[in-house]
């Protein structure tokens, strides 16, 4: 367990910065698949099997195709491996910097309340988690779920109109 | 050597920091969109940690992921959706090259 969290945290960190450095965006896109895999074994070394699924499955299956589609398809013949160039670099690290450090000593000064270990918990199984997904009382997520639903059917209907030629 | 919590708060900052330092300083709107993604997926790792380790009996931080993570997925799909239309219409996607709404 010990081994396969540094592998996984090491992936995040060294993936995510390759995603944000990467000189050319098809890469950029392939760091940001890694680092996607890498945080679904996160949710899998929580035992939540299904939000790992669900990480793949959306994120990996779907977001990144969407976002090679779109690479492709806004790129001129020939030119998919364009180069970046950045701009501002100087403001950026320093924005990230001054995030980290804000936060860094947040984490540093709760230190003694972060340092606990993983409780052991009774498994959360697939059945529970439906029955929770679909229940209206105390705990239930049946509205946001519905909400979730209005919005994708919003979001359909708003890309098929702004995609659509005319 | 037991895995604590702060030990996945480390990996999830750094994420967060390459997505601020990729949105500030990348051009290409969808670059900017790929950093966005690497920001809004270490909040949902602090989410889910959070609720496992502070909070082990709820499941509140797994299902808000979980609708994040399909509020993403909408919002990166018209995100799409619109740049690939602004390029039809103007041959180009970088940021600063993009004030036809100007006034």
């Amino acid at each position: 367990m010990e081994i396969l969290f540094v592998v996984v945290a090491l992936a995040i960190i060294i993936f995510s910065v390759l995603t944000v450095t990467a000189r050319r965006i098809l890469r950029s896109a392939t760091y940001l698949l890694f680092t996607l895999f890498a945080t679904a074994i996160v949710y899998f070394m929580m035992d939540y099997e299904f939000l790992g699924a669900v990480q793949i499955a959306v994120y990996a299956g779907g977001i990144v195709v969407l976002f090679v589609f779109s690479i492709l398809l806004t790129s001129r013949p020939g030119e998919a491996g364009e180069r970046l160039e950045s701009r501002r670099r100087g403001l950026g690290i320093l924005t990230a910097v001054a995030v980290a450090t804000v936060f860094g000593w947040v984490l540093v000064s709760r230190c003694s309340q972060l340092l606990v270990p993983q409780p052991e918990t009774g498994l959360y199984t697939m059945q529970q988690l439906g029955a929770d997904m679909l229940s209206t009382s105390r705990g239930g997520y049946m509205l946001p779920f519905e909400a979730v639903s209005v919005l994708l059917l919003a979001c359909i209907i708003g890309g098929v109109v702004v995609a659509r030629r005319r | 050597m037991e895995i604590k919590l702060l030990y996945y708060l480390i990996p999830s900052l750094i994420m967060f920091c390459c997505g601020v330092y990729g949105f500030l300083t990348r051009k290409n709107m969808i670059a900017i969109l790929i950093s966005l993604e690497l920001m809004l997926n270490s909040i949902d790792i602090n989410f889910v940690v959070f609720n496992r380790y502070l909070y082990p009996d709820g499941h509140e931080g797994m299902f808000f992921s979980l609708f994040a993570i399909a509020i993403a997925a909408a919002e990166t799909a018209l995100a799409i959706a619109i740049i690939i239309n602004l390029y039809r219409a103007t041959k180009n996607i970088d940021v600063r090259d993009t004030n036809k709404l100007k006034g």
